[in-house]
């Protein structure tokens, strides 16, 4: 069982209050784009085994979404964060760094 | 306006009372809970402070409850619902806020009965930590109950209300009903 801490209303809410949201971090390409910028925006995801950052929404809660940086291995969650950044920021980073020496996720180290 | 609540004043006696709580008036109020200017307009029409994160604040016939961090709701007589929703609206005319009388979109629950069973009730159909320490009157929680969403918090320790959309009043009224059914207790809770 997943428990997130949102960041808004900060409840430590388990897995069946909130609801996926997919990746985090994608930059869209849309009118004007290349196509294969296009076809990676729609369909190019990481997958990896270990440090992973995604979008989560507190469904039945506050309703907000939020971002997470969790291992997707052994389900250790490094912190929850507000939605409105474009990466993750750095104290999320050290402490991924603590625990992860070494780890990067797509261009990000 | 609606003239009957959801469940027409249906209740149930089991290891606690589940009943209809009736109309009851709720408005919802979007906008930045931090504004000077949106506390000044919600004391102004309410008489209220605006609650601090997941609490609830009580007055003689209302209550402001944290929905989130630009959300509030306000609970009011059924019949003040309009003039209060107006009259904030008209307050906050120019700010980037919304004010929406949401009394006939939802409904309410009271729960009566021993603190111990009244937290059990509502924990087994909730993921939240209902323990006393956890817990208590003045604090307000949004989350599910079973599939659907509510919202619920204390009056006293004997008392709680329950919250949820309308459309879902039926389904939670049973919920309540079946989760307070005698030979049900669990006894976590004392
Ligand atoms: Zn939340």
């Amino acid at each position: 069982m997943l428990i997130l801490n949102c960041p808004y209303c900060g409840v430590d809410a388990e897995e069946t209050e909130l609801h996926a949201g997919g990746e985090a971090h994608l930059k869209r390409f849309g009118p004007g784009s290349s196509d294969a910028e296009f076809e990676a925006y729609l369909f190019a995801r990481e997958n990896p085994k270990g440090v992973h950052f995604e979008r989560w929404r507190h469904a039945n809660g506050c309703g907000k979404w939020f971002h997470a940086a969790r291992c997707t291995m052994t389900l250790e969650v490094f912190g929850t964060y507000p939605a409105q950044v474009s990466e993750p920021p750095q104290d999320i980073r050290d402490k991924i760094t603590a625990k992860r020496p070494g780890w990067s996720w797509r261009d990000i180290k | 306006m609606s003239e009957l609540s959801a469940l027409n004043g249906a209740a149930f006696q089991g290891t606690v009372t589940v009943e209809d709580a009736g109309l009851q008036g709720m408005i919802t109020l979007r906008g930045d809970l931090a504004s000077a200017k949106l506390a000044k307009a919600v004391k102004a029409a309410t008489g209220l402070a605006i609650p601090a994160q997941r609490k609830i604040g009580f007055g003689d016939d209302r209550a402001l409850a944290w929905m989130s961090p630009d959300e509030l709701l306000i609970l009011t007589p059924y019949e003040d619902a309009p003039a209060i929703a107006a009259k904030l609206a008209q307050a906050l005319q120019g700010e980037h806020a919304l004010v929406q009388n949401m009394s006939d979109a939802r409904a309410m629950f009271r729960l009566a009965g021993a603190p111990g069973v009244l937290r059990e009730v509502l924990a087994k159909l909730a993921p939240v930590d209902l323990s006393a320490e956890a817990f208590g009157p003045g604090d307000f929680r949004r989350t599910r109950l079973a599939q659907v969403a509510g919202a619920f918090w204390f009056d006293d320790s004997t008392t709680a209300r329950v919250i949820c959309f309308r459309s879902v009043a039926d389904y939670a009224y049973k919920l309540l009903c079946v989760s307070a059914e005698e030979g049900g207790e669990v006894g976590f809770y004392g």
